[in-house]
């Protein structure tokens, strides 16, 4: 592993603990940025505001104290790109060991559980627990991208089979933002609005909600390249803004912050749209290794 | 900002009406899914002081236990609360608990249990767990921790000037029911004319 991204495990594993350390306390520049922009939206006074104010402290205070923005520090989501000859068993060994130790540290809550059992796995090593997916590109440096998913937000993710008799959505683009207005209302305030939507479109099931969760990846003030989707993007925000449901449910002009969407062929027969709902606390980092050195994003 | 001690009696709570912004002081217990279901399946008895004319807190917290065994609140912020609709308004009988704190409210038999039992719902603003663990001034002590785990146990926590705003009363009155009504006829009227 030294000689391919030039750091020894040690080393490596403390980068993965300092990458957990920072996704957990520190919220992304983007988003704080997004959520400032829609809280001088606010009228002050009103209950939106004072959640968004209430909002934006607790993200000073979490990061001054490197204390959990969150405490539902939420499923634990690594997407990791590596050179051709790193051994991703070892890299495995790594993550685990390393979220083992963020958990001691308290930048994570003890938070798997055996379903049937209800016993819970102290140090957030367990079946399919952190989630770790890996991927050999042909670049010569190791890229990880970290996002902590909340419970509230994740249980109000859906996906929607086209047609949708009951909403008239058809197999089309108007389908398709018919289904995801209709998401944001069945969630109100209970994903912890104001949330993003990331938004997969095509595919079987399983690569459908993968493709939304990817979309996480994406920065808030980016533009999509296809224009039908840059302008469902545009579209669902404007629209969600207008519900009323505001930030917490609590009513107001702030429901979502941004949505982003991307599709995949689908078969004939099938015609999926899934929505990944991911809270205001929106904690995802980047960190890439290349000839020993480290950088976080 | 209507600020109110804990315990408290049913005369305070009902005088409490849906948006009221409120600083609560005083000793709230989390419980969350697995203590739901065990207040409702065993009943158990040693709880009943500790819960008597307080608030529950849905809440499954992240703790650190200093070296001389006292516990220090490191994240706690509210968990959706709707999980617990099956069980919640037997509860607050069972234990006379005068509220619950939690994120995204909850549905009609709770709604009915509040206006019977008088009681609460108390809307915290889920994520700020920084926030809210900083209105936490002690920790008098702790139930099933290691039964049930670290978020999922019975937590004492002191409180002081923990704010929530009430989005269910003991009237009848959901701010959830009134917004999610709202936005559904929105949504209704941007469909339509598409």
């Amino acid at each position: 592993m030294e000689n391919l991204i030039g750091l020894d495990e040690e080393k490596l594993k403390s980068s993965f603990i300092e990458l957990v350390r920072r996704t957990s306390s520190v919220l992304p520049d983007d988003v704080v940025a997004k959520i400032k922009e829609y809280q001088a939206k606010e009228k002050v006074g009103t209950r939106a505001a004072s959640a968004l104010d209430t909002i934006m402290e607790n993200i000073k205070l979490a990061e001054d104290g490197s204390r959990p923005i969150c405490q539902d520090t939420g499923t634990v989501i690594f997407d990791i790109y590596h050179p051709l000859g790193l051994r991703q068993s070892a890299l495995e060994t790594i993550i685990r060991s390393a979220v083992a130790d963020a958990t001691a540290n308290h930048y994570l809550r003890p938070n798997v559980v055996d379903p049937l059992t209800g016993m819970s796995k102290f140090d957030n090593n367990g079946v399919g627990h952190p989630a770790i997916y890996l991927k050999q590109w042909d670049e010569d440096y190791l890229k990880v991208a970290l996002v902590l998913k909340g419970g509230g937000c994740e249980n109000v993710g859906t996906q929607y089979s086209l047609p949708n008799t009951g909403l008239k959505a058809g197999r089309d683009l108007d389908g398709i933002k018919k289904v995801c207005l209709d998401a944001v209302v069945k969630a109100q305030g209970r994903g912890c609005a104001p949330g993003v939507l990331g938004i997969g479109i095509g595919g079987d099931r399983a690569q459908g909600y993968t493709l939304s969760k990817k979309q996480l990846h994406r920065k808030l003030d980016d533009k999509n390249e296809n224009p039908d989707l840059a302008e469902l993007e545009e579209w669902l925000v404007e629209k969600a803004n207008t519900l009323g449901i505001g930030p917490m449910g609590f009513g107001g002009g702030t429901t979502l912050l941004a949505v982003k969407a991307a599709l995949m062929d689908r078969i004939p027969a099938s015609y999926y749209v899934s929505v990944t709902y991911m809270c205001w606390a929106y904690r995802r980092r980047f960190m890439t290794v290349k000839n020993g050195n480290v950088e976080f994003d | 900002m209507i600020k109110l001690a804990l315990p408290t009696t049913e005369d305070e709570i009902r005088k409490l009406k849906v948006g009221d912004e409120v600083l609560l002081s005083g000793v709230i217990v989390t419980a969350r899914d697995t203590a739901h279901k065990y207040m409702v399946e065993k009943r158990p008895d040693d709880i009943r002081d500790m819960l008597n004319g307080t608030v529950i807190y849905h809440c499954g917290p992240v703790m650190k236990q200093d070296d001389d065994g006292s516990w220090e609140v490191v994240a706690a912020g509210p968990t959706t609360s709707i999980r617990e609709e099956i069980y919640q308004a037997d509860v607050m009988e069972e234990y006379k608990v005068r509220g619950v704190i939690g994120k995204g409210g909850m549905g009609p038999k709770t709604l009915a249990g509040l206006k019977k039992t008088g009681a609460v719902y108390f809307h915290a603003i889920g994520g700020a767990s920084q926030v809210l663990a900083q209105a936490v001034v002690r920790v008098p002590g702790v139930l099933k921790l290691e039964e049930f785990g670290v978020p999922e146990a019975f937590w004492s926590f002191e409180v002081k000037d923990f704010p929530v705003v009430v989005t269910m009363d003991s009237h009848g009155e959901s701010l959830h029911d009134v917004i999610g009504a709202a936005s559904e006829e929105k949504m209704k009227e941007i469909l339509g004319s598409m």
